[in-house]
């Protein structure tokens, strides 16, 4: 993990104890806990099971065993971009696996992955609600309807084109500093 | 403000109503609901609030952020009221347009009018749109028509009017009695009787019990619950409000997916702005009776759907079936007698109780009541919400209201009730919407997903879709389900690669029984059925695949050949130019040849050729 983000990651873990304290010592709240640790790293790191654990008087393998029933707690750290494809069934009659499939050879990772540089990570999901705009995929809270192999590959080109010219606004800035 | 009268309620109803209805200001309708937004209604609402502010037009026409109208595959949409006109498929380029021609000329604008697939002809009035015009709004009654995030907006179409007819006039026994004669049965899929599930609750000695909403919609392809909420949030809060009184609770959790942040965002606002008004809390109505609701959020488990699962999933369990008896309304959650209802059902109680369990009969079939809310998707032209009596012919659903099949292609089969239902093909669409007979034929009425396939839909991989999502969210507690789902999808995954054997259909149909049999929940005893329906109907297909190795839909990938046929080919190029990978060798005027070193398999060609030719 690189520095920066190893740093930012040891300073929210030492909050977490303080937000920790706001919920009540009841095994009712375990998922909300949980649920407000995803909110803070955006995945759930071990050590925040422990911690979880601890407040709730519970073993850390009960506190796991729950987070993992749950698909929605990830163990992983997700992108900067997360992609998510959904393969609900309208999508899946319209060809969702095969956005899928896009993805996963454009980027290189399988479903459930993260790319090395965290850039993007790229999960399936059940049913997002948009069925009339099937094949359905979202990058960040951003839907993108009528999804096809060639809108795949503009994504990734208007992703790429936001991302040059915000760095070329951070050294015009800088320069102007 | 003071806690609500009756009086406090007629007043805000006359009010608004003369507000809603007042010929000197309009109405402006837009729908909110999450598949609109994702087309863009919020830029399209902001668009058209600026516009009328510019015009100086915003004392006369008034902008409103509704729920969901139903009709997704159309989005954004605009119905002006009281006029009725209904607009579509609208830009922030097209607001000016509507706002100088319409709104000011006072002449419909033709280019954002619903067009009847059919006839060609432009329709300028919901009412006479097909789609809306053969539903039966009940449930959905206030959907498209009140701003979800207003109590008095709900208050104006009657509401809680139930709610303090049960609190203040009405005993227990006589809401459940209410309840009984109306016929109706839980719209989460089992259709089990709710004034049974409440008399049940109700006669359980204890003095803490619970009253819990199921709102963990988890189909694919079934958006009811989502819409309801996001369209009519106190009429969910309304039917708890009712059921506390029947079975004497005074807390109350509404189970919602996580994945449905608008739906969960409404209802905080209504259970805020109820508790403002003294309708959730203590001493509601000056009855005497103390409720509250607390909303609790699912972490995206499926089976969390099923009843005993997620009381554990709200003790902060892992969300795991146990064994019925003792049933919930003697020992639910924490071992109180609790009963939980659906989404859907609840929206319904208030209704019943205003207009008597004898009019909520009125309609339907002898031992379905009522109506039921579809969400109709996949190979349709009208894909979207729709409500209609129960006893209406499968075959209007997806014919009138649905609008049939998009393109030249041929209906095939509908899937109903989700992964735990089962398809319905052609010779059965005249089968009635009832829970029985919908049965007979080997689906199930289900939450209410309808999903429509058409000719170019291979039921084994349907199939094996629907068995990879079950063995997926198979909680893992009980063996037959675990293990049975696991194997059925290998099974299906064998046929569908090119390798099944004539004994393959043998163990489908033998693993499928005993995982229906012996399986511990409604997930593993339903698990099966998508397989079962298929067989039943479909078998050739499979003995297709698997003595033919060929996929007659041709969705199989692996069983595909990937050349071109020569004789069907016209040299259109519409291959050429869709191939993602460039392996489609073409030139003018000339038949087209697949490269398959380059070729990925990805089918794209498969969608765009309109002759067949590809193999």
């Amino acid at each position: 993990m690189d520095s920066e983000a190893g740093r930012e990651e040891a300073a929210l873990l030492n909050r977490l104890r303080t937000r920790l304290a706001d919920f009540e010592k009841d095994r009712a709240n375990l998922l909300s806990i949980l649920r407000m640790i995803q909110e803070t790293f955006s995945y759930i790191p071990e050590e925040a099971i422990y911690m979880a654990a601890d407040h709730l008087d519970l073993a850390p393998s009960e506190v796991y065993g729950v987070a993992t029933f749950y698909n929605q707690f990830k163990f992983n750290p997700p992108g900067k971009y997360p992609i998510k494809v959904c393969l609900g069934t309208a999508c899946h009659v319209k060809g969702g696996d095969i956005i899928l499939e896009n993805f996963e050879r454009k980027l290189d990772i399988r479903e459930g992955e993260t790319t090395p540089d965290r850039d993007f990570s790229l999960e399936r999901v059940a049913c997002v609600g948009c069925c009339a705009l099937a094949p359905v995929a979202l990058v960040g809270e951003a839907v993108h309807g009528h999804m096809a192999p060639s809108k795949v590959e503009g994504l990734f080109t208007r992703i790429q084109v936001e991302k040059e010219m915000a760095e070329r606004e951070k050294r015009r800035h800088e320069s102007a500093r | 403000m003071a806690r609500l009268t009756i009086e406090d309620l007629k007043k805000i109803k006359e009010e608004n109503l003369a507000e809603f209805n007042s010929p000197e200001l309009k109405h402006l309708l837009i729908c909110g609901g999450t598949g609109c937004h994702a087309t863009g209604s919020i830029a399209v609402k902001d668009a058209l609030v600026q516009e009328l502010k510019d015009r100086g037009l915003d004392d006369k026409m008034k902008v409103v952020e509704t729920g969901c109208n139903g009709f997704c595959a159309m989005g954004p949409i605009l119905v002006v009221h009281p006029d009725g006109t209904f607009y579509q498929k609208l830009t922030t380029e097209a607001v000016k347009k509507v706002v100088e021609e319409d709104l000011i000329g006072g002449k419909t604008v033709e280019k954002f009018l619903y067009k009847d697939p059919s006839t060609k002809k432009k329709i300028a009035h919901q009412d006479d749109i097909p789609f809306f015009s053969y539903q039966m709004p009940r449930t959905l009654r206030n959907k498209g028509l009140i701003d979800p995030e207003s109590i008095d907006d709900y208050i104006a179409r009657d509401g809680y009017q139930g709610a303090y007819k049960a609190l203040i006039q009405m005993t227990p026994e006589q809401i459940i009695q209410e309840m009984k004669a109306s016929g109706m049965r839980g719209r989460g899929g089992a259709g089990f009787p709710t004034g049974l599930k409440w008399d049940f609750a109700s006669k359980s000695p204890g003095s803490v019990k619970y009253v819990l909403c199921n709102a963990d919609e988890g189909d694919p392809g079934a958006f009811m619950d989502r819409s309801i909420l996001e369209a009519d949030p106190h009429a969910v809060l309304e039917g708890m409000i009712i059921a506390a009184k029947a079975i004497n609770a005074n807390q109350g959790y509404i189970y919602a997916r996580t994945e449905y942040p608008l739906a969960i965002k409404r209802l905080e606002i209504a259970i805020q702005k109820a508790k403002e008004r003294g309708l959730l809390g203590e001493n509601i109505f000056d009855s005497g009776m103390n409720f509250e609701i607390d909303i609790y959020q699912g972490a995206g488990a499926f089976v969390c759907g099923e009843e005993t699962a997620l009381m554990r999933s709200i003790e902060g369990k892992r969300g795991m079936p146990r064994p019925r008896p003792p049933f919930p309304a003697h020992a639910g959650l924490w071992e109180k007698p609790t009963i939980l209802n659906n989404v859907e059902t609840l929206a319904n109680v208030p209704q019943i109780m205003v207009n008597g369990g004898a009019w909520y009969a009125s309609v339907g079939t002898e031992s379905s009541k009522g109506t039921k809310v579809f969400a109709i998707s996949g190979d349709v032209n009208n894909i979207g919400l729709v409500e209609v009596p129960m006893g209406t012919p499968l075959r209007d659903l997806i014919f009138a209201t649905g609008g049939g099949i998009p393109g030249k292609k041929k209906f095939k089969a509908v899937q109903l009730g989700g992964p735990s239902g089962g398809c319905v093909p052609e010779e059965h669409l005249d089968t009635l919407v009832d829970y029985e007979e919908i049965a007979k034929v080997g689906a199930i009425m289900g939450s209410g997903g309808v999903i429509v396939m058409d000719e170019s839909t291979c039921m084994v991989d349907m199939a094996r879709f629907f068995m990879d999502f079950i063995q997926e969210e198979s909680c893992g507690k009980c063996t037959p389900c675990r293990e049975g789902t696991k194997r059925l999808l290998e099974t299906l995954e064998k046929i569908c690669d090119g390798h099944g054997e004539p004994r393959d259909l043998e163990i489908l149909e033998e693993l499928s029984a005993t995982i229906k049999e012996a399986s511990l929940c409604g997930l593993g005893q339903t698990a099966p059925n998508p397989v079962l329906s298929t067989l039943r109907y479909f078998k050739d297909e499979y003995i297709a695949h698997i003595y033919d190795k060929e996929c007659p839909a041709k969705t199989c990938a692996a069983l595909l050949r990937f050349e071109v046929d020569m004789d069907k080919c016209t040299g259109c190029g519409a291959c050429f130019r869709a191939c993602p990978a460039d392996a489609v060798i073409w030139k003018k005027k000339e038949k087209a040849v697949i490269d398959k070193e380059k070729c990925v398999q990805c089918l794209t060609c498969f969608e765009k050729c309109k002759f067949d030719a590809l193999l």
